[in-house]
């Protein structure tokens, strides 16, 4: 472990901006302010998508529509989808986790574009409240989050093309942001720090953005023909004039299977961040894991035709796209053995940031066996459309990335406020999350097995028991999120006072205050080599060279 | 929510500290307009993989096959290529801090511009289909437009840059040419996206 002395050069007084909570709801260009915005915000659109997902489990207790309108669950299904995506995981695992991380592992003071950056997040809260409020107006889209042609073509215009509109502009946000962690991550590395010491949720945000930046232009392409074919009546999309819907689907899967990477490559990040300090260990094979993101980032963009085995695909594509894909699970495999070795033989401490990393990695690992059980054609033929889609999705993205996002949250929050949360509320959070998300999932691959489509308000009896107790299980969810907020609201007050670095981690964001100053820290930035250095007598910090700034208080 | 931030007396100095970065770091927008182009070019590339599959896959009804005239966008593709040479020039001019050459230089790439745009209409107004015609003509025009919807925004920024550059010490001159830059690479692409359209819409 290295920390080079820092310089005691006074930075540039920056000229004013709003100072408290008042500076959460300014253009600022702080990068942590920007990540707290992801943040929030985000959480809050998970609050309404979480809301929508309560209307949808209570619709599906019974095996008729009785609770709303057959219109209306297309409308709330189209919206919970949308907004779960494009409003919660995607803008806080990269938005929100990367904002506020990534400059510190590189030992910059901010992002590349601060204020690219600033423009980024504040074309979400509109485009999502445009979103939401076409529910209220004129009727959402009813096309589900895949606004596959001609559905889409038929349903009510005004929704769908809203809808367009507010797709179009988060991808803007996407690609803005993508760019902007691309420059900060090549560019703005404090020199002496090489890219193969970088922490690995770098690594993991490179190979997300340069996805964003391949693969959403295609989508805003695409959204953009097909609104001409809603609008104009142009028929790219239209059997009826000619056009082709399976052209439509190549380009949206073209963004959309590396949208699911998008949204997964940050939480292994993440994850790969958060178990090493807690296990005392160095992350296991930094080395692979670097070149599986890489693998993944390249083959990731070559697997899409597999959410399109019934689509009349060719065999020569099915074959394709089948090995393809089952290739994806060679680098997959390798992230998730390297966690658990650097698991093994840990000294773990079981706190909740640990136990919803777990709680990860088990339901990841359940999701893409399923996963490559849906890459297999003959399988997929029977399965595809049903139940058990939504089960390995939901295993992926509920399993895997927003454990992950309440995993980072446990572990930094003492970074952002400067308070601990409460241990116990955390546990209890995690052990209704875990018990509610199994509940509620697990039953649904039974009910694709059997026969139930996805996307209905109706089903046959028969599937009347197994759905009722998945909306038990969805009914846990919802009351897990309870603890969790009153311990984020009530922490921030009454909090255990948390220090610089209460995990004693040895990644740059610790080596300040919590929170941290405004650019980050008040002497140089510290030059990291190392940092996963655990388990090493006294965790090898170089407390001399350290001191003599305000980077590292010893003795915590 | 003060409780939040005790560095307080810092934050009453929050960096909006982009103005000063020019001289405390090397400069990074071009490599993230360049970033930007990466992303401008796979929206091209998604239209044109429509264009090629639909051309592949969905055959037109007889008589819908049009033979598109040639002479009209030929002179298109000469005129962008011009004003990619005239564009360098306006650069290298402003770098000796020759003002007034590189204005009229910049002056005759817009003006080529406005040219490209004029005949592309002249085009549009003379094709024997429109926009709803069939899945060819619906291609051709969003390729086509999306295209000159590119170069219309490329021939404002040309005006600006245009406008800017009055004096040796206005916003843009020798000591700042970034926004010169910026704006010729994204000419630059505009024009190699055209000759890439010009080959796959008109000769192939
Ligand atoms: C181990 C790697 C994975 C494999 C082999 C895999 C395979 C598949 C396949 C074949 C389908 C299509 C099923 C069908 O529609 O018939 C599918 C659907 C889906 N997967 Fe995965 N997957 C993997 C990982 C992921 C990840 C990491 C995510 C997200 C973070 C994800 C999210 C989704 C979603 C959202 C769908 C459903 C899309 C829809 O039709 O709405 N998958 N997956
Ligand atoms: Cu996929």
């Amino acid at each position: 472990m290295t920390i080079t002395a820092p310089q005691k050069t006074a930075p540039a007084l920056p000229p004013l901006q709003p100072t408290g909570w008042l500076r959460y709801l300014s253009f600022s260009v702080d990068h942590k302010v920007i990540g707290l915005q992801y943040l929030i915000c985000g959480f809050a659109f998970y609050l309404i998508g979480g809301a929508m997902a309560g209307a949808i489990r209570t619709e599906l207790l019974s095996p008729v529509s009785d609770f709303m309108a057959r219109d209306v669950y297309n409308q709330i299904l189209t919206l919970h989808g949308t907004v779960m995506i494009f409003l919660w995981i995607v803008p806080v695992v990269n938005g929100a986790f990367g904002n506020y991380l990534i400059p510190f592992y590189v030992g910059a003071r901010d992002m590349a574009y601060p204020r690219l950056n600033a423009v980024a997040f504040w074309l979400i809260p509109p485009a999502g409240l445009m979103l939401i409020s076409s529910y209220f107006i004129t009727g959402a889209a009813q096309s589900g989050w895949t606004a596959y042609p001609p559905l889409s073509i038929t349903t009510p215009a005004t929704g769908q093309i809203i809808w367009i509109l507010s797709v179009l502009l988060l991808g803007g946000s996407s690609i803005f942001g993508g760019i902007n962690f691309i420059a900060t991550i090549l560019k703005l590395r404090r020199p002496g720090l090489k890219l193969m010491q970088l922490p690995m949720y770098c690594w993991a945000m490179l190979g997300t953005s340069i996805l964003v930046v391949l693969s959403t232009p295609v989508l805003a392409g695409t959204l953009i023909m097909l609104s001409f074919d809603i609008v104009a009546h142009t028929g790219f999309f239209n059997p009826g004039m000619g056009g082709n819907v399976v052209v439509y689907q190549h380009l949206f899967w073209f963004y959309s299977h590396p949208a699911v990477y998008i949204m997964v490559l940050p939480a292994f990040g993440l994850v790969s961040e958060i178990l090493p300090v807690h296990c005392r260990k160095p992350l296991f094979g930094y080395t692979t894991m670097v070149y599986s993101i890489m693998a993944i980032v390249v083959l990731g963009l070559v697997v899409w035709a597999h959410h399109m085995f019934t689509s009349g695909t060719p065999p020569w594509m099915r074959l394709f796209f089948t090995i393809a894909t089952a290739f994806i699970a060679v680098p997959t495999g390798i992230k998730f053995f390297n966690w658990l070795a650097t698991l093994w033989g840990g000294r773990i401490s079981l706190n909740s940031a640990v136990l919803f990393s777990c709680g990860f990695i088990v339901n990841f690992v359940l999701g893409g066996i399923t996963g490559v059980a849906l890459a297999q054609v003959p399988f997929d033929v029977h399965v595809h459309d049903t139940y058990f889609v939504v089960a390995h999705f939901h295993y992926i993205v509920y399993g895997g990335s927003v454990f992950v996002i309440f995993a980072s949250i446990y572990h930094w929050y003492p970074k952002i406020i400067g308070r601990m949360l409460d241990e116990h509320l955390g546990r209890l959070h995690f052990l209704l999350t875990f018990i509610g998300f199994n509940l509620c999932f697990a039953p649904q691959h039974w009910l694709g097995l059997n026969g139930m489509p996805r996307r209905v308000a109706e089903y046959d009896p028969q599937f009347e028991l197994v759905n009722q107790i998945s909306s038990a299980g969805a009914l846990l969810m919802a009351i897990s999120t309870l603890p969790f907020l009153w311990n984020v609201i009530a922490s921030a007050f009454y909090g255990a006072i948390a220090g610089d670095n209460p995990w004693r981690a040895l990644t740059p964001e610790w080596l300040t205050s919590s929170p941290p100053p405004v650019e980050n820290w008040k002497g140089d930035p510290p030059l990291v080599t190392h940092p996963y250095g655990y388990g090493t007598p006294g965790d090898e910090i170089d407390l001399n060279s350290a001191s003599g700034s305000d980077l590292w208080r010893s003795g915590q | 929510m003060t409780s939040l931030t005790p560095q307080n007396a810092q934050l009453d100095h929050v960096d909006d500290h982009d103005e000063d970065h020019g001289s405390e770091h090397p400069d990074h927008r071009m490599f993230g307009l360049a970033t930007f182009l990466v992303a401008d070019a796979m929206t091209f590339a998604g239209f044109f993989a429509a264009y090629l599959t639909f051309k592949a896959v969905n055959p037109l009804m007889p008589g819908a096959i049009y033979e598109l005239e040639l002479p009209l966008p030929t002179l298109n593709t000469i005129l962008l290529l011009v004003s990619s040479a005239t564009f360098h020039r306006a650069g290298v001019n402003l770098r000796k801090q020759q003002n007034e050459r590189c204005r009229l230089w910049l002056m005759l790439t817009a003006m080529l511009g406005l040219a490209f745009l004029a005949s592309q209409m002249v085009e549009y107004f003379t094709l024997p289909f429109g926009l709803a015609d069939n899945l060819y003509a619906s291609t051709f025009y969003a390729l086509t437009g999306f295209h000159g919807l590119h170069v219309t925004l490329g021939t404002l920024m040309i005006l600006i840059v245009w406008w800017q550059c009055r004096t040796p010490s206005g916003r843009i001159s020798a000591n700042n040419h970034f926004p010169l830059e910026a704006a010729e690479l994204y000419w630059h692409f505009v024009d190699g996206i055209w000759v890439i359209l010009f080959v796959i819409l008109y000769l192939i």
